[in-house]
């Protein structure tokens, strides 16, 4: 039985509240901006129809949320597991310091996607972003893995600038030759491998079934991997060699 | 208590705008709207609106906003207007009592316009001459602040959360092309009715979502031209900052932003165009003292027109979409989605890209 929230004139604590009130999927209607929804939250099933507020599945601990249009700032903020997966665009700093758990968004990301991730032992989270990504992509990365897929057609180029910038851990993926893309010199990027491109596929594979897209036309690209210079890192910033 | 300019605490803010392309006139009921979902965005220290093409029937004069602690005040400040200015029309801005806003010190406007001798003996254009009367005021007349000095328009602002400001100020009395609102959550000042933005300077005004570490270096820099920053807050500061490039030095709009928000000498190198390298190194070495560091989020309002900018690492939200004629500019979608539910072509500009939305021509 599919619990039925009207959002449209009540604040995030009560849609948080009501939400916990009770077992069971929820079918959230008329959202207009009401943050934190599904903070922490495990077990069950949340459906947005409207914009939800920032922060949307913060520490999200297990619950899987799919918005039916577009979320602002912070998606995923320090989410420890369970999925998100947004049929719009997404704003500013999502996947925040998410330390486990998957994030798909349709379209574009903003600035700073995925800044701070982490992983540990098999805690391993995941980002798609189905567009472009916006400058500062996988600031600080420390793990995980971030994938773009630059779906969306524009003149945007698919990453920003100074993507992977303070990147000390993970792997991130253009797809993409990247010829326009400079990265900072404390990364590599490298034409992924077919054994590469093999690793994320499940990941590709769920992103064309929850968007109906063509997984052939997806991995008929050439990907870019961006890892961390890690053996030295502070060789690069003083030694000119 | 002290007030703004006394004390400085160690900002997240609301921002939203609306303007009709066309030149269309529309009460105050959308903006007002578009701040209700960013409600928590703001503390009730703060709250305002810009409004543009409000006074059509008085459009050649200066509209005049000003907040007096007492009726001495406002006679000082009037015998000093007199001396300068014709007043053509002087009254009370119309409120609404309600228990959300309180304390509120007296609020005059007046439709004024530089007496001709005065001016000539002076030999400035008026706008110059009003300026420098706004910044006489509000610089050594204790309890005398103005808050608003453009033509056909108007700053509408108070301690309070924005919707309550705007059922105070009766907004859905105003018709205008353009508005814009804030909500304001201080941060490095107490809060206090001349505090909330939005900051205005002749017809420019400026709400602001941030919290710019280069203020005292602005502030040092403008102040050598006339300017005074009484009030110790980074938006009074962009305020000034707008005018002096675009009024005094004459810059477009899209060349104030490559100053304000300049790109990072690595991102001008790698442009292609060298035209485009070279005017942008240009602006940055001419005006290294006007770059503005730390999260923003602005829109500036003028005459028939809005620009909104991020800093150049976008370290603030800002959202825009677009419904016929009308361009929605916002903190968050969801305050575009509270005015237009059917807003199209959300998008979110780039740090240090500027968004300008004009009036056509003849039109307000």
């Amino acid at each position: 039985m599919i619990r039925r929230i009207n959002a449209s004139k009540i604040g995030h604590k009560e849609i948080n509240e009501r939400i916990r009130s009770d077992s069971g999927d929820v079918l959230l209607e008329g959202c207009l901006g009401q943050g934190f929804i599904g903070a922490g939250m495990n077990g069950l099933h949340i459906d947005i129809h409207g914009v939800p507020g920032n922060t949307l599945g913060g520490y999200l601990n297990g619950a899987q949320i799919t918005v039916h249009g577009n979320a602002q700032d912070n998606v995923g903020d320090t989410m420890n597991d369970g999925k998100i997966v947004v049929h719009g665009n997404i704003g500013d700093a999502p996947g925040y310091a998410m330390r486990g758990g998957e994030i798909y968004v349709r379209g574009n990301a903003g600035y700073r996607a995925g800044i701070h991730m982490k992983e540990y032992r098999d805690k391993c989270p995941v980002m798609v972003i189905g567009g472009n990504a916006g400058s500062f992509l996988g600031e600080y990365q420390a793990g995980g893995i971030i994938i773009v897929l630059g779906l969306e057609k524009g003149d945007a180029p698919i990453v920003g600038n100074f993507p992977c910038t303070g990147m000390h851990g993970g792997k991130v993926f253009i797809r993409s030759d990247c010829a326009d893309i400079e990265f900072s010199d404390t990364v590599h990027a490298l034409p992924a491998t077919a054994e590469d491109v093999k690793g994320i596929e499940p990941f590709l594979k769920e992103y064309c079934e929850l968007f109906a897209c063509d997984l052939g036309h997806i991995e008929n690209s050439p990907f870019t991997i961006v890892v961390p210079n890690s053996k030295n890192p502070y060789q690069q910033m003083y030694v000119g060699n | 208590m002290d007030v703004e300019g006394q004390i400085r605490i160690p900002a997240g803010c609301a921002l939203a705008a609306v303007i009709s392309k066309e030149g269309e006139r529309f009460n105050g009921e959308a903006i007002i709207k578009a701040m209700k979902p960013m409600h928590h965005r703001s503390n009730g220290l703060g709250g305002g609106f810009a409004a543009y093409g409000i006074y059509p029937e008085y459009r050649d004069l200066f509209a005049l906003h000003i907040f007096y602690d007492s009726e001495a005040c406002r006679s000082a400040c009037e015998t000093y207007l007199r001396d300068h200015l014709e007043i053509v029309k002087g009254e009370i801005i119309p409120t609404r009592k309600i228990p959300t806003i309180t304390d509120e010190p007296l609020i005059w406007r007046y439709f004024v316009t530089p007496l001709r001798s005065v001016l000539a003996s002076r030999q400035l254009d008026e706008d110059e001459f009003l300026a420098r009367i706004v910044m006489h005021i509000n610089t050594f007349m204790d309890g005398t602040y103005v808050f608003s000095s453009g033509k056909n328009m108007g700053v509408f602002k108070a301690v309070g959360f924005p919707e309550d400001v705007g059922a105070f100020y009766r907004l859905e009395e105003y018709d205008a092309y353009a508005w814009t609102g804030h909500g304001r959550y201080p941060t490095n000042t107490p809060g206090w009715w001349g505090g909330a933005h939005p900051f205005a300077l002749l017809d420019r005004t400026v709400v602001h979502n941030g919290e710019i570490s280069s203020y005292d270096a602005n502030r040092r820099y403008i102040e050598m031209f006339g300017y005074k920053c009484t009030l110790q807050t980074d938006t009074e500061v962009i305020t000034y900052i707008a005018d002096f490039l675009e009024r005094k030095q004459g810059l477009s709009l899209d060349e104030v932003a490559d100053v304000i928000a300049a790109p990072f000498w690595s991102t001008i190198e790698r442009k292609s165009d060298e035209a485009e390298r070279e005017k942008l190194s240009y602006l940055r070495k001419v005006f290294p003292s006007l770059l503005v560091t730390g999260p923003f989020s602005i829109i500036l309002g003028f005459d028939g027109g809005l620009m909104a900018l991020n800093d150049r690492l976008k370290l603030r939200s800002m959202v825009v979409g677009e419904k016929a004629d009308r361009v929605f500019i916002a903190s968050e979608e969801a305050a575009i989605r509270a005015m237009e539910p059917n807003a199209e072509n959300i998008w979110a500009p780039r740090g240090g890209e500027p968004v300008i939305v004009r009036v056509k021509e003849g039109a307000y």
